[in-house]
């Protein structure tokens, strides 16, 4: 018996490579199967059909589906809105989150460095329902952005601005310019802590160097610091933007009654039970976001990592 | 002779710390002028200084003549080589080197041929599509010393260029850019901690401690007439005989000696030399073309004596057993403190 165990630790210890995959197993299996295996199974389904008398999945392969979301005027405006949305709350993500990640990781002293990252993360740690409600009432005709409007007699100013078609709305709670206000916020960590690893490792040297060969300070952020923070601008925009592409509770609480994907998906899996249109639903993020990655790496964004 | 640069009364300090402390130093044009100290003597924030990353708070610079105290770095003219190198990661080599004539908006051909020509100049030919991350240290030295030359800056700036390549390469670089500072004719200001790389490539030498200018001298003077016995200790290997032992041989002040001018009475000959102590051999170090022996006088300093290993009357002296030592009075170097 005890030659029998020292046979097999011996095995072991000579096929390192066999006791590795052994450990590995349980690990790669949940990735595989659990994982990819039920998102592949699901998303499989978008090459099937709904069979509208009966109600039930017709298993035989067929494009049909992917086409009714082009093919559908309301299905295609739900991509659209989607995509425009996505993009939107990434560039505004990036517009406030470079700047807080560059004074963090060029102008502040370590114990101030480790209030910021505390404040950025402090969010993160609460619930997002209850963060996004907060915000149904801050954006509210009742709520303090209303009530600030009126104090310095702008309230007309607001109304102006809600009552611009595509992204205004009957108040800023149940509108485009409050949903993209609300993504913002919730998504700026995912913005600001990519940007400021990256800003990070630029030595001050560089910065040095280029003022000493004559660039202005001016000069210096375009030719070598924002060049150089790119890979992290890219990378918080791939969690920005995927994140708001399959995001579903912002559009309902804040959104219009016009759907965003997350919502065709979840009312089409749920209640109307077609789970191949819902499939096809979520096909589309991942696609955007192959593209988006093949543009961004075109572009140069992981050149400098 | 013109002025290229003129240090006055510079003094800085970061918090309680203070840096730079009255800082008085006038570099001729055309001069290899280095910065020699230890570490934290402020010989790099010196060069900050006058490369205008960092501000004093008192004194003046003056490029040629001209105050440039509140003027940018960027419209200094003069250039940095950095300690890091400091190349840009996301740049080939040409765009490196090509950078200050983008900025300036030179037109392309006058830049392809002016990149060309340096390349040339710093034996870099064929690697000016690399990226710096795809080049050994050395080269990417060259490329780091192409950029800020070509400019043709009046001042260049070199910030312990050489501290991270290896022996061999580095006495290499030591030649090279003796060469390239008399082809060009530019005004060297050089960090360095390295004694013996100050000593072999200086015009002259300032010594740094602690924030202040220990002594502006040649190299020779600098090895040979050290004011002070920090200059005395840090140049070289010496033997410094504080005052109170000084007075023993009838010297008011404290003193130091070379160990190249003393010599191990041998007990055949009877020497004439002015001084003599005895002393135990501590320590025998082999060196190649020679042994260092340290030995301990009674005045319990150690004493450093070279024996040259290819004499063929060589003695072998043993540990423990006591010598006696002699050197002249003409040998010694009197110091301020």
């Amino acid at each position: 018996m005890i030659n029998f165990i020292v046979n097999i630790s011996d095995y072991f210890y000579r096929n390192k490579n066999f006791l590795f995959l052994l450990f590995l197993l349980p690990p790669l299996s949940w990735l595989g199967i659990i994982y990819l295996g039920s998102l592949l199974t699901f998303l499989s389904h978008s090459f099937f059909s709904l069979d509208g008398f009966t109600g039930k999945i017709n298993y035989t392969f067929t494009l049909n589906t992917i086409f009714e979301l082009f093919n559908s005027r309301a299905n295609f405006d739900i991509l659209i809105r989607t995509v425009g949305l996505a993009l939107t709350v990434t560039f505004g993500s990036a517009l406030i989150g470079f700047p807080i990640a560059y004074y963090m990781a060029k102008f502040t002293s370590p114990k101030v460095k480790i209030f910021f990252y505390i404040a950025i993360m402090l969010p993160l740690w609460s619930s997002y329902l209850v963060r996004v409600y907060s915000w149904k009432l801050i954006l509210a005709k009742e709520g303090i952005i209303n009530w600030f409007f009126g104090k310095l007699h702008l309230t007309w100013l607001l109304d102006k601005i809600l009552s611009i078609p595509y992204i205004g709305g009957p108040s800023l709670s149940i509108s485009y310019i409050g949903m993209f206000l609300v993504f913002t916020y919730i998504w700026l960590p995912f913005m600001i802590l990519p940007i400021h690893a990256s800003l990070e490792r630029v030595p001050n040297s560089l910065i040095n160097a280029s003022l000493d060969l004559g660039a202005s300070k001016r000069q210096t952020f375009y030719k070598v610091i924002l060049p150089l923070a790119l890979p992290g601008i890219a990378a918080g925009s791939i969690f920005t933007f995927s994140l708001t592409l399959g995001d579903y509770i912002i559009p309902y609480i804040i959104g219009t009654s016009k759907f965003f994907i997350g919502q065709a998906v979840y009312t089409h899996q749920g209640t109307a039970g077609n789970i191949p249109l819902a499939a096809a639903f979520s096909l589309v993020p991942i696609i955007v976001m192959i593209f988006y990655i093949k543009t961004a790496k075109k572009l140069g964004a992981f050149d400098a990592l | 002779m013109t002025n290229a640069i003129e240090l006055l009364g510079i003094s800085k300090s970061y918090g309680s710390v203070q840096a730079l402390n009255n800082i008085h130093l006038t570099i001729n044009d055309g001069e290899f002028f280095s910065l020699l100290g230890p570490s934290g003597s402020g010989k790099t924030t010196c060069l900050k200084i006058i490369a205008g990353f960092e501000g004093s708070q008192e004194g003046h610079v003056k490029l040629f003549n001209e105050d440039v105290t509140l003027v940018p770095p960027y419209k200094r003219d003069l250039n940095t080589v950095f300690q890091d190198y400091a190349l840009f990661p996301h740049m080939s080599v040409r765009s490196n080197i090509g950078y200050s004539l983008r900025i300036k908006k030179v037109n392309l051909e006058e830049q392809n041929k002016r990149i060309d020509e340096i390349l040339e100049t710093v034996k870099l030919i064929g690697y000016d599509l690399r990226k710096p991350s795809e080049l050994s240290g050395g080269q990417r030295q060259r490329v780091a010393l192409a950029r800020s030359l070509i400019n043709k800056p009046k001042v260049l700036l070199l910030d312990e260029p050489l501290g991270a390549l290896d022996l061999k390469l580095r006495e290499q670089m030591q030649i090279e850019l003796k060469n390239l500072q008399r082809k060009f004719n530019i005004t060297f200001i050089y960090v360095t901690h390295d004694q013996q790389e100050a000593l072999s490539m200086s015009d002259r030498i300032a010594v740094f401690n602690n924030g202040r200018v220990e002594q502006i001298d040649t190299p020779h003077n600098i090895y040979n007439k050290p004011k002070t016995s920090f200059v005395a200790d840090f140049i070289g290997i010496t033997t410094i005989f504080p005052k109170e032992d000084a007075s023993q041989f009838n010297i008011t002040k404290s003193f130091s000696i070379r160990p190249e001018f003393i010599s191990i009475q041998s007990s055949s000959s009877s020497s004439s030399k002015d001084f003599k102590i005895k002393a135990k051999v501590t320590d025998i170090q082999y060196q190649g073309s020679f042994n260092k022996i340290i030995f301990e006088s009674s005045f319990r300093n150690s004493l450093s004596v070279f024996q040259n290993t290819n004499n063929n009357e060589n003695i072998s002296y043993k540990i423990d057993q006591e010598y006696i030592l002699e050197f002249d009075k003409k040998d010694i170097t009197l110091l301020d403190d």
